[in-house]
């Protein structure tokens, strides 16, 4: 709240410059606008940006660097035996400490060296606001003088504005870039320290997925098994399983909406589909529990097959139904894209639609097709909620679609949500599942696109 | 730097006989294209000088080297000076805005701006400034709408859209927009060629008022056109300026011999 | 003798394509079936998917009151007669309830048929009275008339979610199903608007558990991401469509842009894990963060439609600024942007309508606690819309289902309007040039 009241006070001192720098400059302009370089409002700009810029600049940076140097001193002040824990028990106390200092309430304390601590810590942040408050704002007003000194004719507050602007649209462009660093360090970063203490093959080639046995240290098997051949495997099915469901349906959804059907049925039918899209994922994920694994159950039982409440078969047919608009909408602009000309070829030659259609048209489509089927199943692979709420928790080698199988980003979900010890390999593993995630559908994406814009080119 | 007050402080210039614009061996090349070789032209103050030559000859590019506009182009590059003032305007210390301000620009096709036809013509002065009161400003719209031959037809609807107009007074609405800003120079990019003959009449008759007060740069594929409203022309061709002259010995007795083809329509 | 034999010919090869023709076009005819059917399929899909959640879900929208006459006892309430806050807020007011269940039926007044009696009532009964006593204690002493809501199952028995026979797994006994049944007759007994359900936080009492945090949160989630992803996306877009000449570093952008598009939106969860939270120390299970998540998420999508809309702005609309001395960023500002605009905001509704469905970076960051109370501000723990349908979807109780499917009707609703208004902005605002 605090925190606010500063940034309010920051834009409303930047506005009341901007009136003041103006002002000055229809002052200096008396009435012969033309003899200063740029309109009054650019000087009340460009002095405006001196006021408010260091200040928030400041404030950004002092925000990012305050958790180290607070944490730093405090962890120096703890008692002798508190600084000889172990990295992860001195962080899970530091947890503790922040939660405590924030919340004031001291009642739940885990015992006096935390007190001690969240104290201090409250009393340091105090002193660290005030000292943020006194320097961003006297900095805001130095901002403020040097501004209004700076006006003058010949000053060129457009060109020092715009340049102002054109170094933020240039920042806003490289945060894409940041994120990507960003999400690769951070995996990275957490894989590392899994694959020192799992090896890489193990991991990559293990046929036993167990992590959960690694919370008890006295047991057999304490140490976990971080076999990850059947979480592939079990993503793998539920994929393949959603492409025999939206390959087929959204294919010939998007040649019959581009070859036959009559506008009209088109400007229905099209948006009703894309309301699939639009649906969030744990809506389907609701739907398969609730109504798709219980009918396909007992027409299992009807059968005489036994399937599995979580079975990979119900899991994979509403994550088809998720994806047969992408893979519509994505062949219907690759199908509208193949020349007439070729249509028209075919035709000349008495072929019927149909198999203009097959002989002609999806042939010369293919690739793109085949680009937007990658797309399919790269979001196949990432997809989490339904898999979440529909597939099974344990892990199972096993090819049987109708038995219960896991994925991978139900396990990153199971093993990050509740509470999470850090340095646990049960932890880190999930980030190197992620990690996995991140590179199988980065890799697909990038030859989807290629082989999508490969088509284009051949046809623009 | 010029300041644009100076400049326009100085009426002394127009009796003697100083070149407004000159343009010293000036290149232009696109990417690889050498698309304008080494011209060298002298444009004089309140004439109407007239840039004809067949399609791709350079012309346009040179008269959007006047006020920069080539800038714009990924990959274009201009050596060689071109003064305004004595100014060369490829100065680095140059602000290209005020250059605009100062040479503006009538093009092919009317380009009205989807606002009102009052916002098109105050869209400039409210941009530099040239305007204290708002009082100050209708009257700078009117004055110039007056000067482009508009007012009559439009005082009425001056808050419908400019793009609600016919073709003609589009393009006399986007001379209105250029001269509210009292520039130098104006320079028109074969301003009629989207229009029919009567609005075409009305253009050019504007035109020839106009080079009283300002000094005019016309690129015109039409050589009746060119004949009508210049004073002088400048013959390009290949990205090369052939001849320059006054406009009636350039119709009458063209000195090249491919100035000579191009007039008597044996190409182009 | 040749033209004869060309003429046999040409019958021949007539007669072969006749007949191959009917097979030609039942192939064809089946083909259009086909197309047809793949539609409906995906259709049906749909409506079985929006049948079935609505079907399961209506019913929550409305919750099963008791009418009771309260006697508000001083003795029971206020022994003391101080009339202080504390005293009445922990005042025993189940059995003030207790009392006019008894007097409706005198013949439970035993240990069973109290107990039975307690358990038809849900605890908001408890704290509907407490209400009406804290906001005017000077009603203790009179008598009250309150409707007041029944426990989750006896509702699940009223809408007929629940087999009335215990011995088909009901869970009441006939003589306490003869009393509901008795309180149904006279009217007392009815299905009124479940307020609860838009004005609490979650809770562990389905009959209670309210949609109003998650909505609450989801909003400030998504307050943060639109304060952020529409500027930051806005202004990606002009510098790439107006300011960058064709590079390799804008190359770098654009590939960067498309594969975040494409990036399971877990791994962005990660991200926000272990930088937001981890590195940086930002609240975990905060809107704050989510909001912060979700920028990530939604920003390829505002970036990808913002340049779309930028593009279709005429190119002549910038030379005649430009020709005029307007600059760079003038240009856009005054021109360019204003035209863009209805584009930009279709594509940023579009964007938040999928940050709003979006749950499983939430899981990630913490919005996935149980948590009762609405939050006050983006710092505070909550959880979001979608993330609650998660939540209490994994609830086993039968009248959660039925609020599971409420939650999705009232998701699915914010999502309509969104999109309604992207599309109605499209429409009217669209411009052909």
């Amino acid at each position: 709240m605090q925190f606010l009241t500063l940034v309010a006070v920051l834009l409303l001192m930047s506005a009341a410059v901007y009136r003041m720098g103006r002002g000055r400059a229809q002052v200096l302009a008396g009435t012969e606008a033309r003899s200063l370089h740029s309109l009054p409002s650019y000087y009340g700009y460009y002095v405006a940006l001196w006021c408010g810029i260091p200040a928030l600049l400041l404030i950004v940076g002092w925000l990012s660097l305050e958790p180290f140097i607070l944490r730093s001193l405090v962890v120096d002040a703890l008692p002798t035996e508190a600084k000889a824990l172990s990295p992860a028990r001195l962080s899970l106390l530091m947890n503790e400490v922040r939660q405590l200092a924030a919340s004031g309430d001291f009642r739940f304390s885990s015992g006096p060296v935390a007190s001690a601590a969240a104290e201090q810590y409250r009393g340091l942040r105090a002193t660290s606001f005030g000292a943020m408050t006194v320097l961003a704002l006297s900095l805001a007003v130095g901002g403020a003088v040097y501004g209004m000194r700076a006006i003058s004719p010949k000053l060129r507050a457009r060109n020092r504005v715009e340049s102002a602007v054109k170094v933020f649209l240039v920042a806003s462009s490289t945060l894409a870039i940041f994120t990507t660093i960003g999400i690769v360090l951070s995996l990275l970063f957490e894989s590392l320290l899994f694959f020192q203490k799992v090896p890489l093959t193990d991991f990559l080639f293990g046929l036993n997925w167990s992590p959960q046995t690694a919370m008890r240290a006295d047991q057999v098997g304490a140490s976990g098994s971080f076999g990850a051949v059947p979480l592939f495997a079990g993503t793998l099915l539920i994929s393949v399983i959603a492409m025999f469901v939206a390959v087929p349906i959204g294919l010939l959804s998007a040649i019959y909406m581009a070859e036959y059907a009559h506008p009209k049925f088109r400007s229905i039918a099209k948006p009703l589909l894309e309301v699939l899209a639009g649906i969030p994922t744990v809506v389907y994920g609701f739907f398969a529990v609730l109504a798709v694994a219980p009918f396909l159950r007992s027409i299992g039982q009807s059968v005489g097959i036994s399937i599995a409440s979580e079975s990979a078969m119900a899991t994979g047919i509403v994550m088809g139904v998720m994806i047969i608009p992408f893979i519509s909408s994505l062949s219907d602009d690759v199908i509208c894209a193949v020349p007439d000309s070729l249509r028209h070829g075919a035709y000349g030659l008495g072929a019927t639609r149909s198999e203009t259609i097959k002989q002609v048209v999806i042939p010369a489509a293919l690739p793109g097709i085949i680009g937007g089927i990658l797309l399919a199943v790269s979001r196949a692979i990432g997809e989490t909620m339904i898999v979440v709420m529909a597939a099974g928790l344990s892990a199972h080698l096993t090819a049987n679609p109708f038995a219960s199988v896991t994925t991978v980003t139900v396990q990153i979900v199971t093993l990050l949500v509740g509470d999470q010890e850090f340095d646990s390999p049960k932890t880190l593993s999930a980030f190197a599942l992620g990690l996995v995630l991140f590179v199988v559908t980065l890799a697909l994406n990038v030859v989807a696109l290629h082989v999508v814009r490969k088509y284009r080119e051949k046809y623009d | 730097m010029t300041t644009a007050s100076e400049s326009q402080s100085r009426p002394g210039d127009q009796g003697i006989n100083v070149a407004k614009v000159t343009a010293n061996d000036v290149n232009v090349y696109y990417g690889d294209k050498h698309a304008l070789k080494g011209v060298n032209l002298a444009i004089q103050a309140n004439e109407v000088t007239a840039l004809i030559g067949p399609s791709g000859c350079g012309k346009s590019t040179f008269l959007r080297c006047i006020n920069r506009m080539n800038d714009l182009i990924e990959g274009a590059r201009v050596t060689g000076t071109i003064t305004l003032d004595r100014q060369n305007i490829y100065d680095r210390d140059l602000d290209v805005v005020q250059l605009r301000a100062r040479v503006g620009m009538v093009f092919q096709k009317p380009n009205p701006f989807p606002k009102s036809i009052y916002d098109n013509v105050a869209y400039g002065p409210r941009l530099h400034g040239l305007a204290h009161s708002a009082a100050d400003l209708e009257e700078v719209v009117i004055t110039s709408l007056e000067r482009a031959g508009l007012y009559a037809e439009v005082k009425d609807r001056l808050d419908e859209p400019g793009t609600g107009l016919s073709g003609g007074q589009q393009q006399r609405l986007c001379i209105a927009r250029a001269i509210a800003v009292s520039p130098e120079v104006i320079l028109m990019d074969e301003p009629c060629s989207a229009l029919d003959p009567i609005a075409t009449a009305k253009v050019e008759e504007l035109i020839d008022e106009l080079r009283e007060n300002f000094t005019i740069v016309i690129v015109t594929h039409s050589m009746q056109q060119a004949a009508r409203v210049s004073q002088r022309t400048a013959f390009f061709h290949l990205g090369e300026l052939i001849e320059v002259g006054n406009t009636e010995q350039i119709f009458t007795n063209p000195q090249h011999k491919l100035t000579q083809g191009y007039i008597t329509g044996r190409f182009g | 003798m040749t033209e004869a034999v060309e003429q046999l010919r040409a019958s021949v090869i007539a007669g072969k394509v006749g007949a191959r023709l009917q097979r030609r076009y039942a192939a064809e005819k089946r083909f259009r079936v086909y197309g047809v059917a793949a539609i409906a399929i995906a259709l049906s899909f749909l409506a079985v998917l929006l049948v079935s959640i609505i079907a399961q879900g209506y019913s929550a929208f409305v919750q099963t009151e008791v009418r009771l006459t309260l006697d508000l006892d001083p003795a029971v309430i206020d022994p003391d007669g101080k009339r202080d806050h504390a005293t009445l807020s922990s005042a025993d007011y189940a059995t003030v309830i207790r009392n006019a269940l008894l007097a409706r039926f005198p013949d439970a007044d035993d240990r069973v048929g109290r107990r039975e009696l307690s358990h038809m009532m849900s605890q908001g009964a408890e704290l509907e009275v407490r209400k009406l006593v804290l906001a005017d204690p000077s009603v203790i002493g009179s008598r009250r008339e309150m409707w007041l809501p029944v426990a989750a199952p006896v509702d699940q028995l009223i809408k007929g979610n629940m087999e009335r026979a215990p011995d088909k797994g009901g869970q009441f006994k006939e003589r306490e199903l003869a009393r509901i049944d008795a309180l149904k007759a006279d009217g007392s007994l009815q299905t009124r608007f479940n307020r609860w359900l838009f004005t609490e936080g979650d809770s562990r009492q389905p009959e209670l558990a309210g949609l109003w945090g998650a909505v609450v949160g989801s909003f400030y989630s998504l307050l943060v991401t639109l304060a952020l992803s529409f500027p930051l996306g806005v202004a990606t877009a002009v510098y790439l469509e107006e300011f960058a000449s064709r590079s390799r570093w804008t190359d770098v952008i654009e590939v960067n842009i498309n594969n975040l598009a494409a990036v399971p939106s877990i791994v962005f969860g990660l991200l926000g894990l272990e930088i937001f939270l981890n590195l940086f120390e930002l609240p975990r299970s905060s809107p704050l963060v989510g909001g912060l998540v979700l920028t990530l998420v939604s920003l390829p999508t505002i970036i990808i439609a913002a340049r779309v809309a930028l593009k279709a702005v005429p190119p002549w609309i910038r030379e005649a600024a430009l020709g005029l001395g307007a600059s760079r960023l003038q240009m856009v500002a005054h021109h360019v942007l204003p035209l863009a605009m209805p584009g930009i905001l279709t594509g940023t509704i579009i964007g938040m309508a999928r940050a709003v469905g979006e749950s499983a970076p939430l899981l990630m960051i913490g919005m996935v606690a149980f948590i009762v109370d609405v939050p006050a501000t983006p710092m505070d723990p909550a959880t979001a819309l979608p993330v609650q349908v998660y939540l209490w979807a994994a609830s086993p109780e039968r009248a959660f289902i039925e609020r599971t499917s409420a939650a999705i009707i009232v998701l699915l609703c914010f999502l309509a309007v969104m999109n309604a208004t992207a599309i109605y902005l499209r429409k009217r605002f669209e411009r052909r040039w």
